[in-house]
């Protein structure tokens, strides 16, 4: 159910459209030779062309991401992906527009699932990390609160592509002056009863999450990254640690229940 | 395209480099579809050591030109972990299995020779040399006389293919890879991978968990043909060649430098089906090469 299987290797798609939201990119694909992916599941991103040769002559590896949102097409599948540069891959990846050729594995991992009988999604995201809560959000059909952190506001252009989100912003230039999991803390206190969170984030935020789910007792799904090279289980490169020792995120995750996790603080990806 | 390989009938010259690929996993991943187009000839599985291991903590990854370190530690089930959970599913793959396996001491390997030796659903053993002795303190495959008396000691235990997985760190790979074959091994494997090191870039502390790791990718291809070239000169049973292979081209450079097949690792991580494109690759200029 939180799972669909990927046809086996990487085929090429069509980027149709490159989207500008402050500080982000979000690049379209037209995907004709995979499934519609699960919320939560991510894809491994390479472009086709000029993959390496950029800051340390890299990248090399393909770029792990959870998909924005995805839809039907005559052809296939629209496929979005939510992008930030912060390294070289990354980099290469909002350099692409329509007419591009992008190559993708997946969908892979776990996705999210529905919430516990008596419980109302409440979805907590920061920074780019609000990617999959936007397809799990579609989803939900409007149904969830959805608590959204960024650092300014150039990043907080991109709640727009969330609904009706409460936004914080650590300079206090949008919603909220501090941290998303403030705004968390007061519908744990006022609801926590009543909710399932699940939250996408930096490690730092993840983390706080977890302990505040933790300490009112509230069940959590939390949407994890890592340094990842492969996406299938074959490297071991991005296991976490678990109360039942270390996990690979690519086929364990990237989507944990907060109770098996001792923290959700990992190195992140270093894109 | 089929090659015979220590009386292994293999469809194709490429098989996986242990440790670039879990076919269970993958199977989780990609479904059926994984058996009915599998990438390789024969199937490596990852390391086997007698007990279980957790694997080195993370971050284990670090990206550089043209390659990547990894730090993984060898994680696994253990013999017994594997034998229950791993080896039921592996026998069912599309190809032949060939089990890698580790020490730390020769009893250790000689432990893990013989539980495979029977084992019908196996069909070859790799001897991953890469590891300390616990009893000498020395990397087993970086000498000669070290890794002569380790094939030695289970060469009697299993008439099944032995292969030696060489490390090359080592000061003269060539030398070891003739004491193998003096020994008793009826192939040899490289290169593993180099060790190799990264530096966060904030702190200046070492960034893998394990602080050093071993380095792979086409960074290493120009090294692993020398190796390979070098070895070829020294011994008679076939060689398993990689290092870096992404084209067809690559593996064809391997096997004029003297490898009987050639294995593919990193790029995998990059496509998983890279082993059938790179297969195809081959096929297409032997065929033009013989003509």
């Amino acid at each position: 159910m939180t799972r669909r299987t990927a046809p086996f290797g990487r085929r090429a798609a069509a980027v149709i459209a490159r989207e500008q939201h402050g500080a982000y990119i979000v690049i379209r694909c037209a995907d004709t030779g995979g499934p519609r992916p699960r919320p939560g599941q991510f894809y491994m991103l390479t472009a086709a062309e000029r993959w390496g040769g950029g800051d340390g002559e890299r990248p090399f590896l393909p770029r792990a991401f959870s998909v924005l949102r995805a839809g039907p097409r005559p052809d296939g599948v629209e496929l979005q992906f939510l992008i930030e540069d912060v390294g070289p891959g990354t980099r290469r990846l909002t350099e692409l527009g329509a007419g591009d050729e992008l190559l993708l594995v997946g969908p892979l991992g776990n996705g999210f699932a529905p919430p516990r009988e008596g419980r109302a999604p409440l979805l907590v995201g920061g920074g780019v990390g609000i990617a999959p809560l936007a397809i799990w959000q579609d989803e939900l059909e409007g149904n969830a609160t959805t608590l959204l952190g960024f650092r300014d506001q150039a990043h907080a252009h991109g709640a727009a592509l969330l609904a009706g989100s409460s936004i914080a912003t650590d300079d206090g230039s949008v919603g909220h002056h501090g941290l998303v999991t403030e705004l968390l803390g007061d519908e744990l206190d006022a609801r926590g009863e009543e909710v399932e969170v699940y939250a996408c984030g930096p490690p730092a935020m993840l983390e706080a999450v977890r302990e505040r789910c933790s300490h009112h007792d509230v069940p959590a799904q939390l949407a994890l990254e890592s340094g990842m090279a492969c996406g299938f289980g074959a490297c071991f490169g991005c296991v976490v640690p678990t109360t039942s020792g270390y996990i690979r995120l690519c086929v364990d995750g990237p989507v944990l229940d907060a109770a098996m996790l001792e923290t959700a603080a990992v190195a992140g990806a270093g894109h | 395209m089929t090659v015979d390989f220590c009386g292994l009938e293999l469809a194709h010259p490429l098989i996986n480099g242990s440790g670039t690929f879990d076919a269970i996993a993958a199977h989780r991943a990609f479904g059926d579809e994984l058996f009915e187009r599998f990438p390789f000839a024969a199937f490596v599985s990852k390391t086997v050591t007698a007990a279980p291991r957790q694997g080195n903590p993370p971050p284990r990854l670090w990206e550089v030109a043209g390659g990547l370190i990894n730090s993984i530690g060898l994680p696994n089930k253990g013999l017994e972990g594997y034998l229950d959970h791993d080896l039921p599913f592996l026998a069912t793959l599309p190809v032949p299995l060939i089990v890698n396996v580790m020490g730390f001491s020769r009893d250790e390997v000689a432990e893990l020779v013989g539980a495979f030796a029977e084992r019908t659903e196996v069909a070859a053993l790799e001897l991953n040399v890469s590891c300390p002795n616990v009893e000498t303190g020395l990397v087993m495959g970086a000498d000669p006389d070290e890794t002569a008396r380790l094939v030695s000691r289970v060469r009697p235990l299993t008439a099944k293919p032995l292969i030696v997985k060489l490390t090359p760190n080592a000061t003269d790979v060539a030398a070891v890879a003739r004491s193998s074959q003096e020994a008793g091994a009826d192939a040899v494997s490289l290169i593993n991978t180099l060790r190799g090191m990264a530096l966060d870039p904030r702190t200046g502390a070492p960034w893998l968990g394990g602080v050093t790791g071993g380095t792979s990718g086409p960074a290493v291809r120009a090294i692993a043909l020398a190796q390979v070239y070098d070895v070829a000169t020294a011994v008679d049973i076939p060689i398993v060649g990689m290092g870096g292979v992404q084209r067809g081209r690559d593996a064809l450079d391997l096997m004029r430098a003297g490898a009987t097949l050639v294995a593919v690792g990193t790029e995998s991580f990059r496509d998983p089906a890279a082993g059938l494109r790179i297969a195809s690759e081959l096929a297409e200029l032997l065929a033009n090469a013989a003509v």
